[in-house]
């Protein structure tokens, strides 16, 4: 690791005010992503900002209905918090579907956000990245890209967002509650995270001296129909070649509302809006699932080693969207593909 | 008596494993310790121009930056660096020069008073190189492969054969590039004892090995250095050759006349051994009837451009199955890459994996069930000496295991069988491992207390050495196993080889059967000279230890105690030791046979591939402990599946880089991967091959897994991957 | 370069409570938990097997729940309760997990061991896991290259009282 200050904010406001003090300054909750970077010298903050004693780890119910998760609750102590496996259960489902059970109980909501790339040129300082040093250049687009993205890519990045509890949070429409040097804000989930463009190294729309203080989650929890399926290279603790996070409303067998998320595809979680649109109103069958996975998938583009993604992703939206349809959810403890 | 051997003990070093207290190479504490960080080459092939370590030097607590520049003395031959286990070439030697010929080769250790500043420090290190062409891509590079060796003599007219046979079957597998990945990291603590003397704590699979490579590279004498390794975290073939961490803290003390611990990170460790990718063509011809007429197998393996690694990939046939004609080549292709090492059944797990998905191919072919095939084929005789076995009871394992696992049950066709959403596959597959033997000496120190201490050089990697050796000790000196104490892996005890090969469980419980007859035997002649003895003019052979007695062994009533013996001769300790070295027997061949039947369940849309079942029958002579031998064979089912699914170092050959030099990315099974193995050991009586008809237990549980993994999913999906691992990618439509 | 390339963060006095013993320390705030376990405690029974949070083999309980002491910064954890492996055994007797874990040979190299148990103490603790592919889920953040995984699930399910 290289030479870094260690700072304890004493609340939001002085973690603020730390971070405006030093521009190289980076906030540190459970640490599992930023460590692990630190160590690897791709990550080198001129100081830490711990904000893990910060009073933001509670879940309560807003006013109106929805759910307000501090930034700082562990991903664990959310996907086994009652109100979230009654209301909530694919954000379980997601959540339980990434890392293991020891980083689950460390990572905080906030930080799994802010998680970077698995591409492997991103770790490795002796390879050109773009996202990692701007303007060296993309290794993977003509290198090793197996796991990376198929959709919303740039000439200058195909890297994905690891996340599985994004991909349930934008199908969920949470909000992202903000607070930085010039007060409040909030932005959809759906905003957050950025396509790559011409600034892969910018991977989210948090400005500079911004700090997220909340998730937010909107009262409809999807809790009869719904299913996250992670498809990955070993049945646990690896990052998913193609999740998906499908939740509809049924009436019948009439879909009234439909969303569908899909994750190890793009630099952020993948949603459609014409997908969506187009299952409300239909039966919920195959067919209707195969044209909304199309429409997901419209513009997906491959280099040499990711081909089978836009197939395999075609293919686990249709089943995904079955299992929730059928409300027979995926187990991501019992592995046989519902 | 046996009331130790054959049982199911439970492993002696058990407790000091459960709580902590077991260590480790690199956790052994010494006063002003200092640690060195490797920093790595980033290039695969070129030599260093510059080296800078002027702003590492400026770090609080850097002692010393060492590179081929400023290092200490290192001997300058190569037979100084040619360990016991040494492939044929010249062996890489770290901080020797500035030529770079791997990327990840060790190029500087920086030395600081806490490893921490070390890890920062090194990354201040600014490296300047001149960088040359390079290749390391195998398949690139096939053209340039050259015959190594032929690993047994060709019989008959093998292509004429093939080219005239009823029914042929020819294709490349393609095995990757695999890491050992034990779960220790590669570590040495050199400890500068106060005359200047150093105890080394390695992570090896051979203290003696070490010792004897560190004393002529450094031209110590053998009393300068004592390496000692109690604990080995791991090692599956990668501390068979020392590693170069230990030359690194060795230098390191040298050079600055303290104790210095070396750790290596995960991602150095890709740059030590490796299992070399292969590709394995096989060719099999049958008569319509199912016998065999001709077996091919050619393998072409990566090595590095300064040695030459080959192992016995192809000829495995010979054992296994009856052809008149055959031919057997292994081929060379020199990379800019390390050079690989023994890793688990080095050559069988993949060699056999490819003969064994051929056969299955051919039965296919043939219309005849998989294991009708193998008994149509079945060879009673290793067809390269033309001798028969010490023993092989192969098809007893096709026959247990065939029932344990309902084989009777499977439909034949692919694709046949399946369970909802799930296409169900079962396959299976023939393992073969060689039964080695090796020479070691033990020594048993009997005190009058009836405790004894039994002592030898050879390691326990976690194949349970302490424990079989506690085992055959107890039962040889008639003591209950709590009183006994082994030690092991210490350079300065008898004599043993590396562990490795399957070899150590025959060699060590026979070279404490060794030393405990010479126990016994003064024991009778102090026990024959007490008054009106019970054993007076009995013979050794007429004797044996029962109860902490020596006795008749044909009336154990006549009886004399060890304590009663010893007090009466006016000894309190009887110390022995032999070299046991097995007799040799050019009329048998030794093996080891399994019959590995695997279970898949595919998901028909997803290509997603869940291993439920494993039953492995194996045949392995004797089983020491039934309880350890299990978990080896286990544990060799688990890296079957991982080389079946998912092992694979990826390298961008652009850079000649390896690209998941990490355990996220390069995925061994983890705990939801695995699912039923059931291990079956079919009694297997050997008569020939040692005292104790012991054959070996750590390579065999390995072999066939990966194809019988493959078959079921061809059984399961009619598709046939002959590329490992077979990733999901590669079975969706 | 700045004079601040190669300096060296100052030290933070910080306070832990390992295995019911109190210990100050003086640290430099890029010290893992694990590193200070091992180097500055001399409590080497937490492993080190990455590095990264990739294998689990550093596993400890920090207040009761389990985390990768490998991807923990000391400092962070100031004043926190700390279970290793050294401190689950009570006035000699094993805890109900590590006789387990040698009643079914849950181990060959012992190197993953400390982890693995301290994970399996924290998983009966979760009382998540009601099955066996439960156990094999919640257990996948440790791995075993000697590959005793069923060996290790049926030691759990032993400590669980299941038969």
């Amino acid at each position: 690791m290289n030479n870094f200050q260690y700072a304890r904010a004493t609340d939001v406001a002085d973690a603020i005010r730390l971070l405006a003090a030093d521009l190289g300054a980076k906030l540190i909750a459970g640490g599992t992503n930023l460590i692990d970077l630190m160590k690897e010298n791709v990550e080198r903050p001129s100081r830490l900002i711990d904000i893990s004693r910060l009073p933001l780890r509670n879940v309560e119910e807003t006013a109106d209905g929805s759910l307000r998760i501090g930034a700082l609750v562990p991903n664990s102590d959310l996907a086994y918090h009652p109100l979230i496996e009654q209301r909530y259960p694919l954000l379980a489902s997601a959540i339980l579907a990434g890392a293991s059970a020891q980083l689950r109980n460390m990572a905080s909501v906030g930080g799994n956000l802010m998680q970077r790339t698995r591409c492997p040129y991103f770790y490795d300082t002796a390879t050109p990245c773009n996202k990692r040093n701007p303007g060296s250049g993309c290794s993977a687009m003509d290198g090793l890209n197996r796991n990376h993205a198929i959709l919303g890519t740039s000439a200058a990045c195909i890297a994905t967002n690891p996340s599985d509890m994004s991909v349930a949070l934008a199908a969920l429409g949470a909000l992202v509650h903000i607070a930085g040097p010039s007060g409040e804000r909030t932005i959809a989930l759906t905003d957050f995270h950025r396509l790559p463009g011409n600034t892969p190294h910018v991977d989210t729309n948090l400005g500079t001296g911004e700090i997220i203080t909340a998730i937010e989650l909107p009262p409809h929890g999807f809790a009869q129909n719904y299913s996250y399926l992670k498809i990955r290279d070993r049945m646990s603790y690896a990052f998913a070649l193609v999740s998906v996070a499908a939740a509809l409303e049924l009436e019948g067998n009439a879909i009234s509302g439909a969303r569908v998320a899909v994750g190890g595809v793009a630099h952020k979680p993948w949603r459609s809006l014409e997908a969506e649109t187009a299952l409300r109103g239909q039966a919920a069958t195959p067919d209707h699932f195969s044209h909304a996975a199309d429409l997901l998938l419209q513009g997906a583009t491959s280099r040499s080693h990711n081909g089978f993604k836009v197939e395999l992703a075609r293919r686990a939206i249709v089943r995904t969207l079955a299992q929730a349809a059928n409300a027979t959810p995926q187990s991501q403890a019992h592995k046989k593909i519902a | 008596m046996n009331a130790y051997i054959g049982t199911p003990t439970s492993r002696v070093d058990g407790r000091a494993k459960v709580t902590g207290a077991a260590k480790y190479a690199g956790e052994f504490p010494a006063g002003g310790l200092v640690h060195g960080f490797v920093v790595e080459a980033t290039i695969p092939c070129g030599r260093i121009a510059t080296i800078d370590a002027s702003e590492t030097l400026k770090v609080k607590g850097v002692l010393d930056v060492l590179t081929h520049a400023n290092r200490p003395p290192l001997a300058d031959k190569d037979e100084a660096w040619k360990d016991e286990v040494a492939p044929e070439g010249s062996p890489f030697r770290p901080l020797y020069d500035d030529k770079i010929k791997f990327n990840g080769q060790p190029i500087a250790l920086v030395i600081a008073e806490d490893w921490e500043s070390a890890k920062f420090a090194a990354t201040l290190v600014r490296v300047e190189y001149e960088q040359q062409g390079f290749a390391t891509d195998l398949e690139g590079e096939r053209s340039k492969a050259a015959e190594k060796d032929r690993p047994h003599k060709p019989r008959g007219d093998a292509a004429a054969a093939l080219a005239r046979a009823d029914v042929r079957h020819e294709a490349d597998y393609v095995i990757p590039t695999e890491h050992h990945n034990p779960m220790e990291l590669y570590a040495t603590t050199a400890i500068w004892e106060s005359d200047g003397k150093l105890t080394i704590y390695d992570k090896t699979q051979g203290v003696q090995n070490v010792h004897k490579f560190l004393c002529t590279v450094f031209d110590k004498k053998p009393d300068d250095i004592r390496v000692v390794s109690p604990y080995v975290g791991g090692a599956f073939g990668s501390g068979l050759r020392p590693q170069y961490q230990v030359v690194l803290a060795t230098l390191g003390a040298l050079a600055l006349k303290r104790s210095v611990r070396v750790v290596l990170t995960r991602q150095q460790m890709y740059g030590l051994g490796y299992r070399p990718m292969t590709i394995e063509r096989v060719g099999l011809g049958a008569k319509s009837d199912g016998t065999l007429d001709a077996v091919t197998h050619e393998a072409i393996a990566v090595t590095s451009r300064y040695e030459d690694f080959a192992r016995n990939d192809t000829g495995w046939a010979e054992q296994l199955y009856s052809s008149p004609n055959s031919r057997f080549s292994h081929k060379l292709v020199h990379l800019d890459v390390s050079t690989p090492c023994d890793m688990r059944a080095p050559g069988a797990a993949s060699g056999v994996c490819a003969l064994e998905c051929a056969m299955d191919e051919l039965s296919v072919a043939l219309k005849l069930d998989p294991i009708e095939l193998r008994l149509k084929c079945y060879s009673d005789r290793d067809q390269s000496e033309n001798l028969p076995y010490t023993s092989k009871q192969l098809h007893e394992c096709y026959a247990r295991g065939a029932e344990a696992f309902g084989w009777s049950r499977r439909s034949p066709a692919p694709r046949s069988m399946r369970d909802g959403k799930e296409l169900v596959g079962w396959g299976m597959a023939t393992g073969v491992w060689e039964a080695l033997q090796m020479p070691v000496a033990v020594r048993i120190v009997l005190t009058s207390n009836g405790h004894a201490e039994v002592s030898c050089a050879a390691s326990d990697i976690g194949t349970g050495t302490y424990t079989i050796v506690a085992q055959v000790a107890a039962d040889a000196l008639g003591l209950p196993i709590e009183n006994i104490s082994v030690r092991l892996a210490d350079s300065t005890l008898p004599q043993a080889p590396v562990e490795g090969g399957s070899w150590m469980a025959a060699s060590s419980a026979h070279a404490v059967l060794a030393a405990a007859e010479e126990v016994r035997k003064e024991l009778l002649g102090l026990a024959g000279k007490m008054p009106g003895s019970p054993l007076a003019g009995a013979e050794l052979a007429d004797t044996a230890l029962i109860d902490g007695s020596i006795a008749r062994a044909d009336d154990n009533s006549r009886a004399v105690t060890i304590a009663d013996a010893m007090r009466h001769g006016g000894v309190e300790r009887i110390e022995k030791e032999k070299l046991n070295q097995f007799a040799e027997d050019k009329k048998h061949a030794r093996n080891t046979h399994s019959a590995v039947f695997a279970e898949v369940r595919v998901d028909e849309e997803l290509g997603i591939i869940r291993v439920t079942r494993i039953v492995s029958a194996v045949a392995a002579g004797r089983i020491l402990n039934t309880k350890t031998g299990r978990s080896q064979i286990m544990g060799g089912v688990v890296w079957g599946i991982g080389m079946a699914l998912h092992e694979e170092t990826v390298m961008d050959h652009r850079f000649g880089r390896i690209m998941n030099a990490n355990i996220a990315e390069y995925h061994i099974p983890v705990n939801a991967d695995v699912h039923d193995i059931d291990v079956i050991f079919v009694d297997e009586a050997d008569a020939h091959i040692n005292k104790l008809g012991v054959k070996g237990l750590g390579e065999i549980g390995i072999v066939g897994v990966p194809a019988s993994i493959a078959n079921a999913v061809y059984h399961a999906t009619g598709k046939r991957i002959r590329r490992f691992p077979i990733t999901l990618d590669k079975v969706l439509d | 370069m700045s004079d601040l390339t190669h300096q060296i963060p100052e030290r933070i006095p910080i306070h832990l409570v390992v295995n019911g013993v109190n210990h100050t320390l003086d640290l430099v705030p890029w010290t893992t938990l694990l590193d200070a376990l091992r180097d500055h405690l001399a409590l080497s029974g937490t492993k080190k097997g990455c590095d990264h949070g990739q294998c689990g083999a550093c596993t400890v309980l920090v207040n009761g729940r389990r985390v990768n002491s490998c991807l923990t910064l000391a400092v962070m954890k100031d004043g926190a309760e700390i279970t290793t492996v050294e401190g689950l055994a009570k006035d000699g007797a094993l805890h109900p997990v590590q006789q387990a874990f040698i009643d079914h040979d849950a181990f060959q190299c012992g190197y993953c061991t400390p982890g693995q148990i301290c994970s399996a103490a924290g998983l009966l603790a979760e009382g998540r896991a009601r099955d066996a592919d439960e156990i094999r889920e919640l257990m996948s953040g440790n791995l075993c290259r000697c590959g005793a995984y069923p060996n290790i699930v049926a030691a759990i399910q032993q400590a669980m009282g299941q038969p």
